[in-house]
């Protein structure tokens, strides 16, 4: 809430510059955003009156004007002068009261009024409308002309004193619970809390009634609607305009000023925080009947649109004949254009209610509107407030736009409007929640400063208060409450700070756990960069690399291009690719680690959320460098990296790699990475077609791990190393290409016994000397025994039944 | 008589001035067969011993003797000369501008959110807190219900929430694994919780993803007090300096006394860097722990704007924006 700061010292004015204050309040919880001038800087602009008033000779849209200063004097004016001044606003007339901006004034924006000739006709100033001199909001309109002084206001004097524009407007975040705060009253009790000073009230007066008419009221739901006050006032003038005065209060608090009626009712709810509405009294048909909107009720609300009531929502409607009344407008958020106030209307029905919070809470929000009236309702409002809301307006409205006022007709239903609670406060637990002993004293200071009624009873930590508290701090319910009402004034910066004390027990560390951060620390290691992406991404990017998947799609997204929860890491990774190749940088290797979500009618809430480790690569292998050779980076780079996570695990082997087929990937390039079995991921050359789609300048490489299933480590088992030598053996074989490696290993590694220690596959060559079709495959065996020197007749057995072997499974020849 | 060593004397110099001359290693084992070898000058004398009488044989003997071992002791040191020299000359030529880089991979960097997020789990870590992880699609029970607060709660609407459907959200915040802790668990607990959160927020200082580091300690005699203790502490060594610190009330529906913590930045602005408070007596009821028994304080942290302020980064949005040029920043 915006509010002047100047309103506010009219409650009360502690001894403090604006900044302090602002920092005051921030420190009671009423966190102050800005702090702004009203008006711009600006000198020398005093109130003049245009005494002559007629056309300029050679300009149509332009009028020669005199002005009288009453008695101001200046270097530039002599006291009782009269100024000429050339204006170019259809406003400005005979008789007006105006803001004279004399030669030598500074304007904002530092702009010098100097004296000077328009179309041949000499002028000592300007005439100023509001924006020249920063009056005017972002909200306002175009400017209408000159400013209009009132008829009253002083010749000669200064316009930033006359205006009182020395003030600013304090804009307060005001936390949900503090509704109590949503308007000028509260907040100058609240800051009469803070310095302990009594708060001045406006005189609020009955009105007396001068007319009999009245509207009858009915409340339907008195849950909902506890207490309606309405009264009839007849023959406003409808030409009146808002005083100056009031227009300046609406705007410093942020609010523009629309007509007199409104205005008014806008008035009243920044000074007291109590939302008004005004009807007119012509469209109401019969009584006023407060009740729960009907099926497929519609209403055409103030800003034009219409709505089909939905259930629940509370309406003010009329009466009607013989029941078939309409809605008028939706209670405590938002009029009905029909049955609004005009230019034309001359008798209003004012309204002054109290709504449930409960009545009005999401209401708006369901119709996607947001008033002050429903913000202060939902946040709550004072349920005693409503007669001196209604007195309020009357007087202000009679004053300005005239008119005869009726009687105050109340509809109220006792069992349900709020009453003051009584909440206890026992020292043990004020002492134990904020583990600082607050004395008695001070306590009972606090609690009484606050408003609330105190009744001390018992003695050290059998103290007790018992706490009334009043009707407008609807916030404080419970115990925790008032702790922290006494905490708050206290001051939190008073209580010191304490170091916690806490049981030591050991937690439990899995020793066959590996965590994220090592597998992390690898990557990094082996040159990644780790990402951070959205997890809401492109459905188009994303279906292009998971097509035909199901997917979480948020139904009100930031964007389009980020409107469905991702199904891997994959879309993110190579969209920030793309957004790396795009800025000069051509060797890229990334990794993320985070959740996917796959729709899953058997997980919790429908969704499989897993977390995942991805990683995306392309570019050269290694940086250009003067010493290594320049190669493109391909499939056996990144497998070598996830080949590198595996084996943190210890348990590597466990791990198998076999030719798949993935929709965004390679088809001849791809690897899924099973564990007994189960999927854990995937590795592969990204699918040419992809790569051209999302615009990837050349070969990108791809993995993903799902991260549970790579995240168990044996626990190693250590066995006896053998004394006795061990002896190599390279075998070079002759396979058909279509064999693979791992079939082949996988045998010497069945046939080989006990002796085989070590298996490597050393080179593989194609070309000259081989077949087309064939491949010759390097491999080392290392045998030994662990209990004796090997002979080389047993190395030559375990050669033979390799061989042998391997001639009868896969026809494979030794290379000569 | 004495003995006529004007011979010797002689094969002596010639050694003397050929060992001299022997210019590398081979040349001076020539030098060597020349005079101690089975042909050497010096077998040649010693075979002339025969010659000489009975008395001046040993005494001839020794003087050849002496002779050879000062030779052999010449030929040791130029030996030792020379390969010196034949090394010192070897190294020269090897020698390689060591200021050329070197091969091999270089190494990649952690993004600045994880770096900050690991700083956090040891600071908390080492006091043992234990670290827990939550779902991000979260049912309104947790995100709110059970965080006291209700449906269509005025609090909610501050949240920006992205609703699946009214029962389904992206968590607003870390706070949900509190409740998800404590359904499972009793006190004394002590957790913290990093993790994505998401508001439908997106401007110069929103992304509509972010971190949070949620903390919470429960157990009896937890007080106020030790949260402001605990969060000085830490802010003073997250920031390994003495950062001006206020805590300002504030109002979040699941705890109470609530407030929020600013640091003074350095610009001479307050800035807001997280929001505590004392676990609401709903939310500890909500899970089956008796408020009148347990108290407990719980705090989230944003981990982009502690981030920013520790490492100087002025734009939100670059976290997200993985541009390498900004990342490679952090190793």
């Amino acid at each position: 809430m915006k509010f002047s700061e100047s309103w506010l010292r009219e409650w009360v004015n502690p001894a403090l510059s604006s900044n302090e204050l602002a920092h005051q309040i921030t420190m009671a919880g009423l966190e102050v955003d800005g702090v702004d001038p009203v008006a711009g800087e600006f000198t020398g602009v005093v109130i003049g009156e245009v005494v002559e008033c007629g056309p300029h000779p050679d300009a149509d849209k332009l009028q020669v004007t005199k002005i009288s200063l009453g008695d101001y004097s200046s270097a530039t004016v002599e006291k009782g002068e009269l100024v000429e001044i050339v204006c170019g606003a259809k406003n400005c007339r005979l008789g007006l009261k105006v803001a004279v901006a004399t030669v030598g004034a500074v304007l904002p924006g530092d702009f010098k009024i100097k004296k000077a000739k328009l179309r041949g006709v000499p002028s000592f100033g300007m005439l100023c409308s509001k924006s020249e001199i920063g009056l005017t909001s972002d909200s306002d309109g175009p400017s209408t002309g000159i400013m209009e002084l009132a008829a009253d206001a002083p010749l000669g004097q200064c316009v930033r004193e006359y205006l009182d524009l020395n003030d600013v407007t304090i804009d307060v975040d005001l936390t949900a619970n503090r509704g109590d705060c949503l308007g000028l009253k509260g907040l100058a009790r609240e800051v009469g809390v803070l310095n302990a000073l009594a708060v001045t009230e406006p005189t609020i007066t009955s009105v007396v009634p001068t007319i009999d008419d009245v509207v009858a009221i009915t409340i339907d739901s008195p849950e909902a609607c506890p207490r309606y006050l309405g009264r009839v006032i007849k023959g406003i003038n409808p030409k009146a305009t808002t005083p100056l005065w009031m227009v300046e209060k609406l705007r410093r608090c942020g609010t523009r000023s629309i007509d007199p009626v409104v205005d008014v009712t806008n008035y009243v709810l920044l000074e007291l925080g109590h939302p008004m509405h005004a009807f007119d009294l012509a469209k109401i048909d019969g009584g006023i009947n407060v009740r729960l909107a009907n099926k497929d009720e519609k209403l055409t609300l103030l800003d034009e649109n219409e709505v089909t009531l939905k259930e629940g929502t509370l309406v003010i409607a009329d009466t009607g004949v013989e029941g078939a009344g309409k809605a008028l407008a939706m209670a405590g958020i938002f009029g009905g254009l029909e049955s609004g106030v005009t230019n034309a209307t001359t008798d209003i029905f004012l309204e002054s209610a109290f709504f449930a919070p409960l009545a009005i809470l999401g209401k708006a929000r369901q119709y996607g509107l947001h008033t002050d009236a429903s913000h202060r309702y939902e946040r709550g409002i004072d349920p005693t407030l409503q007669h001196d809301a209604i007195e309020r307006a009357t007087e202000l409205l009679l004053s300005i736009v005239g008119g005869e006022a009726g009687p105050v007709v109340e509809a109220k239903s006792d069992s349900t409007i709020p009453q003051t609670k009584d909440v206890t406060l026992r020292r043990t637990m004020l002492d134990s929640r904020i583990g600082h002993h607050i004395d008695d004293t001070k306590v009972n200071e606090i609690l009484t400063r606050l408003g609330f009624t105190v009744n001390a009873t018992g003695e050290g930590v059998a103290k007790v208060w018992q706490v009334i508290v009043p009707a407008y701090r609807f916030d404080i319910k419970i115990e925790v409450d008032l702790i922290e009402e006494v905490a708050r004034i206290f001051g939190y910066n008073n209580i010191p700070n304490v170091a916690p004390k806490a049981t030591l027990k050991m937690r439990e560390q899995k020793e066959a756990q590996l965590c994220v951060s090592s597998l992390k620390q690898a990557l990094v290691n082996r040159d990644y960069q780790e990402a951070i992406t959205y997890s809401f991404v492109d459905p188009k990017i994303q279906a292009l690399l998971h097509p035909q998947q199901a997917v979480m799609t948020l139904p009100h997204p930031i964007s389009s291009e980020m409107s469905v929860m991702r199904l891997s890491l994959w879309t993110g990774l190579l969209q920030s690719m793309v957004y790396n190749q795009n800025r000069q940088q051509n060797r890229i290797r990334l990794f993320e680690t985070g959740l996917r979500f796959v729709p899953d009618e058997n997980s919790e809430n429908g969704v499989r959320q897993q977390n995942m480790l991805a990683g995306v690569i392309s570019g050269q292998r290694v940086d250009e460098h003067w010493s290594m050779e320049k190669a493109a980076t391909d499939f056996y780079d990144i497998k070598g990296d996830v080949e590198a996570l595996l084996a943190l695990t210890c348990d590597a082997q466990a791990y198998e790699f076999s030719a798949a087929e993935i929709a965004a990937l390679h088809p001849g390039q791809t690897a899924q990475i099973t564990k007994n079995g189960v999927y854990v991921g995937c590795v592969g050359t990204l699918h040419p077609e992809l790569e051209r789609k999302l615009g990837l300048n050349g070969r990108t490489l791809i993995f993903e791990l799902l991260l549970s299933e790579v995240l168990g480590q044996k626990i190693p088992e250590a066995s006896d190393i053998s004394r006795f030598p061990a002896n190599r053996r390279d075998l070079a074989i002759v396979v058909k290409e279509q064999v693979s490696a791992k079939e082949v290993l996988q045998l010497i590694e069945k046939v080989g016994g006990n002796y085989l220690i070590d298996l490597n596959l050393f080179d593989v060559y194609q070309g000259q000397g081989i077949e087309d079709g064939f491949k010759s495959l390097a491999i080392a065996l290392v045998l030994q025994d662990s209990s004796k020197t090997l002979e080389e007749k047993d190395i030559t057995d375990v050669i033979d039944r390799v061989v042998g072997t391997l001639k009868t499974e896969f026809n494979a020849s030794l290379r000569d | 008589m004495s003995l006529d060593t004007t011979t010797i004397d002689s094969i002596v110099a010639q050694a003397e001035t050929a060992i001299a001359q022997a210019s590398d290693p081979t040349a001076l084992d020539q030098v060597r067969v020349n005079f101690l070898g089975k042909k050497g000058l010096f077998t040649e004398q010693m075979k002339g011993l025969g010659k000489l009488s009975k008395e001046e044989k040993p005494k001839m003997g020794q003087v050849i003797n002496i002779a050879k071992q000062a030779v052999q002791k010449l030929l040791n040191e130029r030996g030792e000369l020379l390969r010196a020299q034949e090394i010192k000359e070897k190294l020269a030529a090897e020698s390689i501008d060591v200021t050329l880089s070197g091969r091999g991979t270089k190494i990649g960097g952690l993004h600045p959110v994880t770096r900050t997020i690991a700083r956090i789990e040891s600071f908390f870590g080492d006091l043992g807190f234990e670290v827990k992880d939550g779902p991000e699609v979260e049912d309104d029970y947790h995100n709110f219900d059970a965080l006291n607060i209700p449906e269509h709660h005025p609090a909610r609407q501050d949240h920006d929430t992205f609703y699946f459907n009214p029962k389904l959200v992206l968590r607003t915040q870390t706070s949900g694994v509190q409740i998800r802790t404590m359904e499972v668990e009793k006190p004394p607990l002590r957790i913290i919780s990093p993790g994505k959160v998401y508001r439908n927020d997106y401007d110069q200082t929103h992304t509509p993803m972010f971190h949070q580091v949620e903390g919470l300690m429960v157990d009896k005699d937890v007080s106020f007090t030790h949260l402001k203790g605990i969060l000085h502490d830490f802010l003073h060594h997250f920031f390994e300096e003495e950062v001006e610190i206020r805590f300002r009330p504030s109002y979040f529906p699941f705890t109470e006394p609530s407030a929020e913590v600013d640091i003074m930045g350095k610009n001479g602005k307050w800035l807001e860097v997280l929001g505590c408070g004392m676990v609401h007596p709903n939310v500890l009821r909500s899970v089956g722990i008796d408020p009148e028994v347990y108290t407990g304080f719980a705090f989230g942290m944003g981990v982009e704007r502690l981030t920013m302020l520790r490492y100087g980064v002025n734009d939100l949005r670059a976290f997200f924006e993985n541009d390498l040029r900004f990342l490679k920043q952090f190793k």
